[in-house]
């Protein structure tokens, strides 16, 4: 267990490396860094001054290191566009992004387990083929039209939801004791108005996950509906409720969950969409406009946080899963 | 001249009616698949008297599971009990509803698995999954029910059943699923068991021990059990009648010794022919030519004909199952009557 | 499917005099589902249009000339200044959108066909590669695929396109490389199996050269499940590159994909002027739809181990 968890984190380590290197060349070094970083209008002398004290005129991987070791110290560079360190601008924007990626994978569970759960149940009732058909589409069509759909019926024909923003939020002192904005963290969840602004963005989240929880419960329960112990269980004379709820629920919903766990990287990274649709404040749109205005420190540090993310989520997922189920369980006590 | 079981030493102390507590008339249990019908179980009829053990035997796929099945009403689309009757105690369970069928499942009529690793739940507690047996067709507390799992288990022979209730079933051997499976069979002392091979897949020993208590509870008990194997030698140190499987019918059937010693029907006396015993010993073991055909779409005529080394014109026709000596039926125009009948 | 397959046993009489090539077995087995008949009809109409936009399209949308500001925002079925009618309306430029749809289906198509012919070049001679060639070569490109698709696509298209910045050639480039793992690990997957097979073999002992060996041989056994990809990708990259455009880091202003109308109309979609960006979504939509009814056919047809 320990050999594994080892190198598991020496093997991420590698990984987060690599995506460093292909980070800073591709933002610093691909195009003159000299014309973004210096004004245009500083002449020769002080252009040469600027590139020395940036570090410009050293070799490619002299800069790359000195990069690595401000990234080390939480140094990721100043947006040129608010003049404040990017990491400061990111951390300030997670909170919302977590919370509508956090709200879309409940939606997904909240929605794909029980139509999955039906469709598996009855895999030839019209309502099933509907459900599955759905899904589909939930796989093919692209986040943002949807999400403009979302607005057209239920913002502005409807009128029963507003379309962008975050809504009134509510600040809660030191969640967990961080407080990277100073102040306190700011959440749409815990106010109604919030909640109202979250909905829509949420599902429109979401939207991808239901499809996939579908396709994994319905996929799941089938698999499961054919096992002995189901039937074993029937012949114990239990109502279809149990069987169903807790026989065959309770073997799918361990891998459906970590599924969607697994998932919470792709959701962070898919909500740069969402947010961009709906004007929500969080790293994703954060990102797209700092790309439109090429604020390149920013942009480096929001991919390596979410590079790093997404490292740690997987390296998370694969250890807890383990513990989830209890046959493998036992497998990782007796390693 | 077969020997009682009260001779054998059990006080005959339940009171004896004549009703069996299960008679299956003509029943026939059809799968209809895309590649066509199959009859899996056709035309089968037999009775399980108080207390007694009836053998069901037969070789892969001729039908034992799918005839147990249509006993306790599991058989799932795209299978389907079409015709005959199931008398549970005179009621038919082939006309009953589904929730009368569900409070007599596990209740009154109880089934043990072929395969005991799958027969339990993985992610599941064993004492969730003996509880919730009990809680589902008596009203009692959750602690009296714990209490009842625990009383059971023990009496299957698991120690420390407070510990055992607590593991997962991966935690356990396959025999010892077994045992809890057989324990979760008699929590409510049904008076019917269909006990589908449950020791095939353990190893002798553990086989002769659930043998052994398995007989004892249902003699303690006046439980009948329907014992489904295609091991003869079992049936033969623990049944009382038996009845032989072809494709979906039952082509013999009789007391215990009766058949096993003379058999009328040449697939019976094929099987017991195939059985290494000390008596045979130096002659060369005999097994059946070819294989068991497929039961979708069966040609006309005897099942067994293409086998059979006495297969003869007759046996194009359909043999029906026939009384072919006092006690004793078989389906087969050229049954082995002879040796049979000296013996009588 | 049981259905389609006793329907396909009707007609199996006439059919007998004509020799059942493959190709003509393919070709029936498609046919059997109607949906995906539909789907494979409505999505060449789609690409004829696109084709000949230019032809059919009652105005050049980017001929300014042509536009009159005046006409701005018309709702759809109003005759115009013109003097013909904006089925679809205009949109701020005063721009048919009947015309700019097409037009921009055609930058839409474009893109995402070509990108996806690219990867499927890419994609596969690295996944031939691979297999062909194994230990540490196969290690390395595997690799490759494997952490390639352990980001998800939007997130890899963003990145590249952060390095290189906007344009139809950026987007192409951005979508080649979120999609060639795709082709890749398919080809390497059935490759790996043709490998084995005696033809090969028999090929190699003849001393073939290796080219010969990998394209003349390999490859077309690997084409069906190739195709299969192939078809499920093109509309993968048509949505994506239109999700690139919507958040303005995909095509130029000056050659809108669907994606890009669509963010442009946004704005006005809130003050109810919803065809704006509504008739550019439809169509994207059943471009999309009918690609995958296609595809999903295709999967069934050419590769029935895929068959979920
Ligand atoms: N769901 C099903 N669909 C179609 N045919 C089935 C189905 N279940 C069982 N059968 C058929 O019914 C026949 C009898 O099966 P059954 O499981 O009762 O055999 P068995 O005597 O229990 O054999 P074994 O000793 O291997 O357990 C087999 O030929 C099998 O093909
Ligand atoms: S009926 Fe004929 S073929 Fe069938 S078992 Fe009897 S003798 Fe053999
Ligand atoms: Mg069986």
């Amino acid at each position: 267990m320990t050999v594994y968890l080892v190198r598991r984190l020496i093997q991420a380590l590698f990984v987060v490396l690599a995506m460093s290197v292909i980070v800073f060349v591709g933002v610093f070094a691909i195009g003159d860094p000299v014309e973004i970083l210096i004004s245009p209008d500083a002449d020769q002398l002080e252009r040469e001054r600027a590139v020395a004290a940036l570090g410009l005129d050293l070799p490619l991987w002299h800069q790359y290191l000195v990069f690595l070791g401000n990234a080390l110290q939480g140094d990721l560079g100043r947006s040129f566009v608010f003049n404040e360190p990017a990491l400061k601008l990111i951390l300030q924007r997670m909170p919302a992004t977590l919370e509508l990626a956090f709200g879309a994978m409940f939606i997904s569970i909240l929605v794909g387990l029980p139509l999955g759960l039906y469709a598996g149940l009855r895999p030839n009732s019209p309502a099933s083929k509907t459900i599955m058909a759905g899904s589909i589409l939930g796989f093919s069509l692209p986040t943002f039209w949807v999400g403009l759909m979302l607005i057209m019926v239920f913002a502005v024909q409807l009128g029963w939801l507003p379309s962008t923003g975050r809504g009134e939020t509510c600040s809660v002192l030191g969640f967990l004791g961080v407080q990277p904005c100073g102040a306190g963290l700011q959440w749409s969840f815990l106010t109604v108005d919030g909640l109202a602004h979250m909905a829509m963005p949420a599902l429109n989240l979401a939207l991808f996950k239901i499809s996939l929880v579908i396709r994994l419960t319905r996929a799941g329960v089938r698999e499961t509906m054919l096992m002995d112990y189901v039937k074993f269980a029937r012949a114990k004379g239990l109502s279809p409720a149990r069987v169903t709820f807790v026989h065959v629920f309770k073997n799918i919903l361990i891998p459906v969950v970590t599924v969607v766990g697994l998932e919470l990287g792709s959701t962070i990274a898919f909500s740069v969409v969402t947010e961009s649709v709906f004007a929500w404040p969080g790293m994703g749109k954060l990102i797209i406009d700092s790309i439109n205005v090429l604020d390149r420190p920013v942009i480096v540090a929001y991919l390596m946080i979410i590079v790093l993310m997404f490292i740690t989520i997987n390296l998370i997922v694969d250890l807890t899963y383990s513990m989830l189920d209890p046959r493998v369980r036992l497998e990782t006590k007796g390693a | 001249m077969r020997a009682g079981r009260d001779a054998a030493g059990f006080p005959e102390f339940l009171p004896v009616t004549n009703a069996p507590t299960l008679e299956v008339r003509n029943l026939r249990t059809h799968f209809f698949t895309r590649a066509g019908v199959v009859k899996a179980v056709d035309d089968v009829s037999f009775s399980v008297e108080r207390g007694k053990v009836l053998g069901l035997v037969g070789e892969s796929g001729s039908g034992k599971t799918v005839t147990g099945f249509s006993i306790l009403g599991l058989v799932d689309p795209p299978g389907r009990v079409t015709g005959g009757q199931i008398l549970f105690q005179g009621r038919d369970l082939a006309k009953i509803s589904e929730e009368e069928m569900r409070d007599l499942r596990g209740n009154r009529i109880a089934m043990i698995f072929q395969d005991p690793m799958m027969t339990l739940n993985p992610v599941l507690r064993i004492d969730t999954q003996m509880i919730e047996t009990v809680l589902a067709h008596k009203k009692v507390s959750r602690e009296e029910a714990r209490q009842r799992a625990r009383d059971t288990l023990g009496m299957v022979g698991i120690p420390s059943p407070d510990e055992r209730l607590k593991s997962y079933p991966h935690q356990f051997s396959g025999g010892m699923r077994q045992r809890v499976a057989i324990a979760i069979a008699l929590l409510h002392e049904p008076e019917l068991i269909v006990a589908d091979e449950p020791t095939t897949a353990l190893d002798v020993t553990i086989q002769g021990q659930i043998l052994a208590e398995v007989q004892k509870l249902a003699q303690t008990t006046g439980t009948s059990l329907i014992w489904i194997t295609h091991d003869l030698s079992v049936v033969a140190g623990l049944a009382d009648d038996v009845a032989v499987m072809y494709a979906g019918r039952i082509v013999e059937k009789g007391a215990v010794s009766d058949v096993l010693d003379h058999p009328l029907h040449p697939y019976t006396a094929g099987l017991i022919g195939s059985v290494p015993s000390r008596n045979k010993r130096g002659e060369p073991l005999r097994q059946i030519p070819g294989m068991t055909p497929s039961l979708l779409n069966l040609p006309p005529g005897c099942a067994f004909r293409s086998r059979c080394p006495r297969a003869a014109e007759a046996c194009m026709a359909e043999p029906e199952i026939r009384e072919i000596l006092p006690g004793r039926e078989a389906r087969c125009f050229l049954p082995l009557t002879a040796a049979a009948e000296q013996a009588a | 499917m049981s259905q389609a397959v006793m329907n396909g046993a009707a007609p199996a009489a006439p059919r007998k005099d004509k020799v059942e090539t493959p190709f003509r077995r393919f070709v029936s087995e498609f046919a059997e589902s109607k949906v995906a008949l539909g789907g494979l009809v409505v999505f060449t109409a789609i690409a004829l249009v696109a084709i000949f936009a230019s032809v059919i399209a009652p105005q050049n949308p980017y001929d300014l000339a042509q536009l009159d500001i005046m006409d701005g925002r018309m709702e759809p079925g109003t005759v115009g200044g013109a003097g013909f009618t904006y089925w679809l309306g205009t949109d701020d430029q005063g721009r048919d959108m009947l015309s700019g749809i097409m037009y921009g289906l055609r930058i839409s198509l474009m893109v995402g066909a070509g990108s996806a012919f690219i990867a499927c070049v890419v994609g596969a001679s690295l996944g031939l590669l691979a297999a062909y060639a194994g230990k540490r070569t196969d290690t390395v490109i595997m690799r490759l695929v494997d952490l390639q698709l352990s980001f998800p696509s939007i997130l890899v298209a963003l990145m590249i396109l952060a390095f290189l910045g906007k344009g139809i050639m950026n987007v192409v480039i951005a979508l080649v490389i979120v999609e060639w793992a795709y082709y890749a690990r398919t080809v390497r997957g059935t490759a790996l199996v043709e490998r084995r097979r005696e033809y090969i073999e028999a090929a190699q002992c003849l001393a073939l050269p290796t080219h010969r060996i990998l394209f003349r041989h390999l490859l077309p056994n690997c084409l069906p499940p190739l195709i299969v990809v192939a078809t499920m990708q093109v509309a993968r990259a048509i949505a994506l590159e239109a999700t690139l455009s919507f958040l303005g880091l995909g095509v130029p202003i000056t050659e809108p994909s669907l994606g890009l109308l669509i963010a442009n109309g946004y704005e006005y979609m809130l003050s109810g002027k919803y065809w704006i960006s509504f008739y550019p979504g439809i169509a994207l939509l059943i471009t999309i739809v009918s690609i995958n009814l296609v595809g999903d056919q295709l999967r069934d047809v050419l590769n029935p181990r895929l068959k979920k």
